[in-house]
């Protein structure tokens, strides 16, 4: 089990099993940070995409960056010493996707069986209900 | 588990090795912090994407955002998250002064962080496009602000980690460590969140 | 200065509530005079208020919520009586906007007041003990989450004499809960109080994932822990998973009613049904949080009482984890009605009938683990069995309702009350009655008397039934909740039934406080001396009730899910004190947890009556606390080892008297 997780320090393994990167590592996570901070606003700012096209794109970087953050600043990897710190975060993952995805999904459905002059003045109506 | 350790070394390691055992399950009961804290911004995040058409006649998004100023934003985030990784690094090498020297340099791009939102936050208000003027704007101010405030919280933990190494001269034993290492997964954590904002907010606002 | 609190805040018009008031200024003027005439300040603040040791908080957690179930149940039998008389020309005793006070004060108490400390005080008084840890993780967080707890519960209880509590339902729906059609006090006080403690509760659910998850024995792989290790660590889960929704969606209901925002109003865009949908999502896994706690201990009973191993602990554990999971994909079936289209309906009403499954393979486990066993009626073991009964009935009335177009029909009818009362009271009340009793001895090294005890099952268990059947029956009648008059003569009679039920549950209540005066009286008569009393199996049972403050003297080992009971039967079990003992390392006592939630309360109460200068000042406080406790180096200690010797060989040498007393007697 665990028993063995709080380990004795060895190479840049600390006592909370988190290894604390080095100066290059947190170098090359600034590089590409950078980068695909600077491609996801160049994407949008430059507007040589179409809306969807610049909306997938610019999806794809942020969650390339989310790792790569992850990975280099926050030294989560897949060894056993994290496995925990891996399992909380899959699972926090699925319980956001749950919410908002299951938020989206439940709310559109409703306005989209609305009546269309009522979607206009959706406000008015509720007035009413109120 | 104790007694293992008990067995294998006697009393003083079993002493020293219970501490480790709680400087690693305060680590971990802080990341699991903030994986709830990840759940109470998607909440936001839910907010902003059920909200993001519902302008109630007031300004879209493309009316108001500035990106300059998010560029500048995201700028001074991904600095102070290198700047606060080389605190860690000098404190793996028990080197305070350069912890501080670091820490100190983190908290001034944090601050210009805050400066910056605060600024975005006043010129809306100041133009009535505050977050009573729409569902979405209301979604928009609640997201942002959340973050806002967890940076805050995290220079305010900052500050105080620096008076109490600094002033009251605290050692870099295991507690100062664990509160340095749950500081820094709190900071590249809002760092995280802060690429979700930007992407989500701003940057598919003015799409 | 004191914003808009004036002096016509307190109800002085108003008969009941002030006799109410009056009351519990009473009963608390008794208690201060009882604590001052033995002067017991010192006492109470060095043993009870800063400790931070999780047996003493768990003993807390169930005080407070006993003490609240009186003051839910009051509501519950002013409501029956109101519906009883409340018919034609007659329009009862209670107004409408009173009565929309309690049912709402009913709800809120019952979930977040009761039930809800209820599970958390057995998860402190039994976790730590049954993995076989000195403590949880993090002492003086727990002991912040309790008294953050308390500070809720009293603002709740405030409201009562200062303002007015919400009338907006124990939910708080908007558009009615906005300022507009709610602009008293009432709803801040349900926002304070919830946001308060639900933070509390929050912080408990990372204690105890950690503690579970770090500090059990060794040898205690996943497969050898108890039931209600695994269910505490799944509940914990999903307090973690869903409260963060819950301190998000109220903060967002604050921001409309204070700053004018547009989350849930009817103007600005806002979208009511936001608000619905976030709310169950933090609901639904809510009422898990409730009910998997108590399912872990029917199946310590159960198997205790049955003096049999547990039956089938796999698919135990498996189908508290699919409870777990499949309970964030229900939400929406507490709002069908809203109109949503036949997919997102059918996807929801299957996933709320596939929870039957695995819920139905505990309840076969539970009567296969009794089948062939030598079964002993306790009082704990009569809950359990009332609770397999009920609880079934509600359960299935619950498949009905998870069809969209039978909830079409009862939603938000008196049938839906009868439901959620039938699984609630027939599985978390049960389940806390069966819990008081099976780990009463543990908290307090003496045993609940078992006539009252088997008193108060029965009058609850028949209580139960002729309370909330008519219920059933009303509800397909066309009664429906939160209504304080009616005109149907055909409902008379009903509801006079559902009178009687509640005043047998009533008599029921009497019954368990006179369970627990008389063990009190006889406490030396029903002494657990061993500490084993019931012939347990988990390692609670294998130390003293009550334990040493240290819980165990040596980190046990273990090499089954049954540990003790396998050392009984190995015949491996310690019978005398060891000569020598190791250092052990303790936390020590600290009042900051106290004077934090003394703070928060303090700004729930400032922002409640728009006190603003009071509610920053108290922020600063608790920044301040903080910041003071982290400054402060001296917080833990070491008991020696000669300590422990002394305490281990008083505890063996009053088990070997015991026994050389029995051994004369025969």
């Amino acid at each position: 089990m665990d028993h063995s997780a709080h380990g004795h320090s060895h190479g840049h393994v600390d006592a909370a099993g988190a290894s604390h990167g080095s100066y290059t590592s947190y170098a090359i996570g600034f590089v590409l940070s950078v980068i695909l901070t600077a491609a996801a606003f160049w994407a949008v700012m430059s507007h040589a995409m179409s809306p969807g096209a610049t909306v997938t794109t610019i999806v794809i970087l942020a969650i390339v960056q989310v790792f790569v953050h992850l990975y280099y600043f926050l030294h989560l990897n897949f060894s056993s010493e994290q496995r925990w710190n891996i399992t909380a975060f899959a699972f926090a993952g699925i319980v956001v996707l749950i919410v908002i995805g299951g938020s989206l999904w439940i709310i559109h459905n409703m306005t989209d069986r609305m009546m269309p002059q009522m979607q206009q003045s959706l406000p008015g109506l509720q007035e009413q209900q109120g | 588990m104790p007694t293992d350790a008990v067995a294998a070394h006697g009393g003083h390691d079993h002493h020293h090795d219970h501490a480790q055992e709680q400087l690693a399950n305060k680590v971990f009961g802080f990341w699991l912090y903030l994986m709830t804290d990840c759940i109470l911004f998607a909440t936001a995040f839910a907010g902003v994407a059920v909200n993001r058409h519902s302008y109630a006649g007031g300004p879209t998004g493309k009316d108001i955002f500035e990106l300059n100023g998010v560029i500048i934003e995201t700028a001074c985030l991904l600095f102070s998250s290198v700047t606060y990784g080389f605190a860690m690094l000098a404190a793996h090498r028990n080197n305070k002064s350069q912890v501080m020297l670091w820490l100190g340099i983190t908290f001034l791009f944090g601050l210009g962080f805050i400066g910056f939102e605060v600024k975005e936050f006043m010129h809306l208000v100041a133009d009535g496009n505050g977050p009573e003027r729409s569902a979405f704007l209301s979604s928009f101010f609640l997201l942002v602000a959340t973050h806002g405030c967890h940076v805050t919280a995290g220079l305010l933990w900052m500050a105080t980690l620096m008076f109490q190494m600094g002033v009251m001269g605290k050692p870099l034993n295991t507690t100062y460590m664990s509160r340095l290492t749950c500081l820094s997964l709190f900071w590249h954590f809002l760092d995280i969140v802060w690429i979700c904002v930007f992407t989500v907010v701003y940057l598919m606002g003015v799409i | 200065m004191l914003g808009r609190l004036t002096w016509a805040a307190i109800p002085l018009d108003n008969p009941i509530e002030m006799g109410a008031v009056g009351l519990m200024g009473i009963v608390v003027l008794i208690v201060l005079g009882f604590i001052a005439r033995y002067n017991l300040w010192v006492y109470l603040w060095k043993e009870w208020i800063t400790t931070i040791d999780h047996k003493k908080i768990g003993i807390m957690y169930i005080l407070m919520a006993l003490v609240m179930l009186l003051r839910g149940f009051a509501d519950a039998i002013m409501m029956r009586t109101q519906l009883a008389f409340s018919h034609g020309a007659s329009h009862g005793y209670l107004p409408p906007e009173h009565y929309d006070q309690i049912f709402s004060a009913h709800g809120v108490i019952m979930i977040f007041f009761v039930a809800m400390p209820f599970v958390i005080g057995f998860m402190n008084v039994a976790v730590p003990l049954q993995i076989g840890a000195r403590d949880v993780a993090f002492p003086f967080l727990n002991s912040i989450s309790f008294w953050l707890t308390f500070v809720g519960m009293a603002l709740v209880n405030l409201s009562l004499a200062i303002g007015e509590f919400g009338q907006a339902g124990w939910l708080a729906y908007p558009p009615l809960s906005e300022l507009k059609y709610s602009p008293g006090s009432g709803i801040d006080y349900w926002i304070w109080s919830l946001q308060i403690s639900g933070i509390g509760t929050l912080l408990t659910g990372v204690n105890f994932f950690v503690t579970i998850i770090k500090m059990r024995a060794p040898g205690m792989t996943f497969m050898r822990m108890p039931v209600f290790v695994w269910t505490i660590l799944c509940t914990s889960i999903l307090i973690m998973a869903a409260f963060p929704v819950l301190t998000a969606t109220i903060g967002m209901l604050t921001l409309d009613r204070y700053l004018d925002f547009h989350f849930f109003t009817n103007d600005g865009g806002g979208n009511q049904m936001m608000y619905v949908n976030l709310i169950w999502a933090w609901g639904h896994p809510e009422v898990y949080i409730l009910i998997l706690p108590v399912f872990g201990v029917f199946s310590e009973v159960v198997s205790t009482y049955s003096s049999k191993r547990l039956f089938a602990y796999t698919s135990m554990v498996w189908a508290t984890v699919s409870i777990t999971v499949l309970s964030f994909v229900v939400w929406l079936h507490h709002f069908f009605t809203m109109g949503s289209g036949a997919d997102v309906n059918a996807f929801f009403g299957i996933s709320t009938m596939v929870i039957a499954i695995p819920t139905g393979v505990k309840i076969f486990n539970w009567l296969f683990t009794m089948y062939g066993g030598r079964v002993r009626y306790e009082p704990a073991m009569l809950w359990t069995v009332g609770f397999m009964v009920t609880f079934t009935i509600g359960g299935m009335t619950g498949v009905m309702m998870a069809v969209p177009g039978i909830d079409f029909i009862v939603h938000n009818s008196l049938f839906l009350i009868a439901h959620f009362h039938n699984v609630i009271i027939g599985g978390v009340v049960f389940g806390c009655f069966a819990g008081l009793n099976y780990w009463f001895p543990k908290m307090f090294g003496f045993k609940l008397e078992a006539k009252w005890g088997t008193r108060s099952f029965w009058f609850w268990l028949v209580g139960f039934y002729v309370a909330f059947v008519p219920l059933y029956a009303l509800g397909f009648m066309g009664a429906t909740r939160r209504m304080e008059h009616y005109d149907n003569p055909a409902w008379v009679p009903y509801m006079w039934v559902a009178l009687l039920g509640a005043v047998l549950i009533f008599c029921g209540i009497v019954c368990s406080i006179l369970q627990i005066v008389v063990s009190i009286r006889d406490r030396a008569k029903l002494q657990d001396v061993t500490g084993d009393i019931w012939g347990g199996r988990t390692l609670e049972w294998a130390i003293s009730s009550p334990p040493p403050f240290y819980n165990f003297a040596t980190t046990p080992t273990v090499a089954d899910a049954e540990p003790l009971w396998d050392a009984k039967q190995r015949g491996t079990i310690e019978r005398q004190a060891r000569d020598h003992y190791e250092d052990i390392h303790m936390p020590k006592n600290t009042g900051a947890g106290f004077i934090i939630a003394v703070f928060a309360g303090i700004m729930g109460f400032a922002m409640i009556w728009y006190i603003w200068w009071l509610a920053i000042l108290s922020v600063v406080g608790i920044i301040l606390t903080l910041i003071i406790r982290t400054c402060n180096d001296d917080i833990d200690y070491y008991v020696p080892g000669e300590e422990v010797a002394r305490i281990e060989k008083a505890h063996f040498l009053k088990v070997a008297s015991l026994e050389t007393e029995k051994q004369h007697a025969d």
